[in-house]
């Protein structure tokens, strides 16, 4: 059912945690599929110094959780900005077709973190 | 690495015994069981000697016992084959809503050509009561099907009484006693069971056949046209090897029920007390008492089940979970959320399922495992007693 990489990941995932002073914070979630993820990213000079997360889901859930903190870690925000679904499935060789469509949240929290982030900082701006 | 076998409601192996008694029926005994020749009459004497076994061990007459593919075939045979007798294409059913999907499609089914369902709620311990069932009832009713022990949880329903009340009604009343044979006594007669499906593979027989035992005079239509073999309710060649190694375990079923029962009885008793104690924010889901003796199913706050299966089988452990990501649909468990549970408790279920051969020694073990392996994942959540997920909460939610 699941790839080796993406065994690998769900069993031993990266990056795990919560960022005190995140500078931004981004909150995805399936309640019906069951699958809800919570990442944080901390920025330096536009550049994503730091990402973690915390899933509540199944195998690929936290798979690809464990797969979009080793993907964005040290990225320009722009480059973040375009990871897609797709690249977390395919640097995971794969998932099955029902997680590609409930369970592949990871790339929709990043940009959802970046998100908050830019909101945070546009307010500064103003302020 | 060690391996356990918690997963015996899934399916369990083929005792030796069974595989001894079919091996000639694949071999030098292969006859047609309908061909008149000595080939044939070897099988045929061999079927009818299963269907007595099987007869036996629901206290019914062996005409009484038709052989199938196995709970599915025979569940849709006894729902589609009574409502639809004689090309009837209107009536009433009654079912619940914890009900395996073999009944609960072929009642869709049915509701495509103009029949109506109504599906009985259950208690938060997945009880049925069979007053609701009696207030249910119409002039239209055509059919009362309740399952015998539900196959997640393990709740055993009223069946007696249920029985009593559609006899009274004169309504044929269905059972799917899939997961009660060889954990229950089981008496069709004693019970006011009109039909009662039945599947080798849940209790050491082979996978692909199964039986429905349909009481004389219970009117069924065939759902499979073609020879009329089964007394012309199951047409199709019979699988006489198949046949001979349900009656083989039928047999043993019968033979061992009183001490292989009472051996899961205590050991499942034993997890269940276990289970809350050792882990924080971890409950029992089903009836605390009227459950199958094999059956313990428990639900941990904070975690989704599958990645709970997985991080066991790291382990060596087999088990199942009532989420619905073990099966690839994206809805929890109806039979979990028909309890009342919410979306996120439902998906973070547990469900161990004993078998006979399971020891003292493999449950210590899974205790011994399960709060590591539950912490692990609490680890990575987001959520926890101190940080509880509140009702739609999650974040965005993605389609």
């Amino acid at each position: 059912m699941y790839s080796d990489k993406v065994m690998a990941h769900f069993a031993n995932p990266h990056n795990v945690g919560e960022i005190p002073d995140a500078d931004g914070i981004g909150k995805v979630g399936n309640p019906q599929c069951g699958d809800v993820m919570w990442l944080y990213i901390k920025v330096k000079n536009n550049i994503l110094t730091d990402i973690k997360f915390k899933t509540f889901g199944c195998g690929a859930a936290i798979a690809t959780s464990s797969m979009i903190t080793d993907l964005a870690k040290g990225k320009t925000i722009e480059e973040a900005k375009k990871i897609s679904r797709q690249d977390v499935a395919d640097s995971l060789d794969g998932l099955p077709p029902t997680k590609m469509h409930c369970s592949n949240l990871a790339a929709d929290a990043l940009r959802e973190a970046i998100k908050d982030y830019e909101a945070k900082l546009a307010e500064k701006a103003r302020a | 690495m060690r391996r356990v076998y918690f997963d015996h409601s899934a399916t369990t192996g083929v005792l030796p015994e069974v595989f001894d008694a079919m091996m000639p029926f694949f071999l030098d005994k292969f006859g047609n069981s309908s061909s008149i020749h000595s080939f044939g009459r070897e099988a045929k004497t061999a079927l009818e000697d299963s269907r007595k076994h099987v007869a036996n061990l629901l206290n019914a007459d062996p005409t009484e016992i038709i052989f199938t593919s196995g709970g599915t075939e025979s569940d849709n045979l006894a729902v589609k084959g009574v409502a639809m007798y004689k090309g009837k294409m209107k009536g009433h059913i009654i079912t619940t809503k914890v009900e395996h999907h073999a009944i609960l499609e072929s009642c869709e089914f049915l509701k495509r050509f103009g029949f109506e369902v109504t599906h009985i709620p259950v208690s938060s311990e997945g009880l049925v009561d069979p007053a609701e069932i009696e207030r249910a009832i119409r002039n239209d009713t055509v059919l009362i099907s309740v399952m015998m022990a539900n196959n997640e949880i393990g709740t055993i329903q009223p069946i007696r009484e249920i029985g009593r009340i559609a006899q009274s009604k004169s309504i044929p009343f269905h059972t799917d006693a899939v997961q009660a044979i060889g954990k229950l006594p089981i008496d069709v007669k004693a019970d006011n069971i009109d039909l009662l499906s039945l599947s080798a593979h849940k209790f050491h027989g082979p996978k692909g056949v199964g039986a429905l035992y349909v009481r004389k005079g219970t009117k069924v239509e065939p759902i499979l046209q073609g020879g009329g073999q089964e007394r012309g309710l199951r047409s199709s060649t019979v699988n006489v090897a198949g046949a001979v190694g349900l009656g083989k375990a039928a047999e043993m079923a019968k033979r061992d029920l009183e001490p292989t029962a009472e051996k899961m009885k205590r050991l499942r008793d034993k997890m269940l007390r276990a289970v809350p104690e050792l882990i924080p924010k971890s409950y029992v889901n089903g009836h605390k008492t009227k459950r199958l003796v094999n059956n313990a199913h428990f639900r941990f706050d904070f975690i989704e089940g599958e990645g709970l299966i997985l991080q066991l089988d790291f382990k060596g452990i087999a088990a199942s979970t009532g989420s619905a990501c073990s099966t690839g649909s994206l809805e929890p468990s109806h039979v979990l959320l028909a309890l009342g549970l919410t979306y996120q408790q439902a998906h973070g279920s547990l469900r161990i399922t004993l078998g006979r051969e399971n020891t003292e020694e493999e449950v210590d073990y899974l205790l011994e495992v399960l709060p590591g392996v539950v912490s692990k994942l609490r680890e990575i959540s987001p959520f926890s007693e101190s940080r509880p997920m509140g009702p739609g909460e999650g974040g965005t939610c993605v389609q």
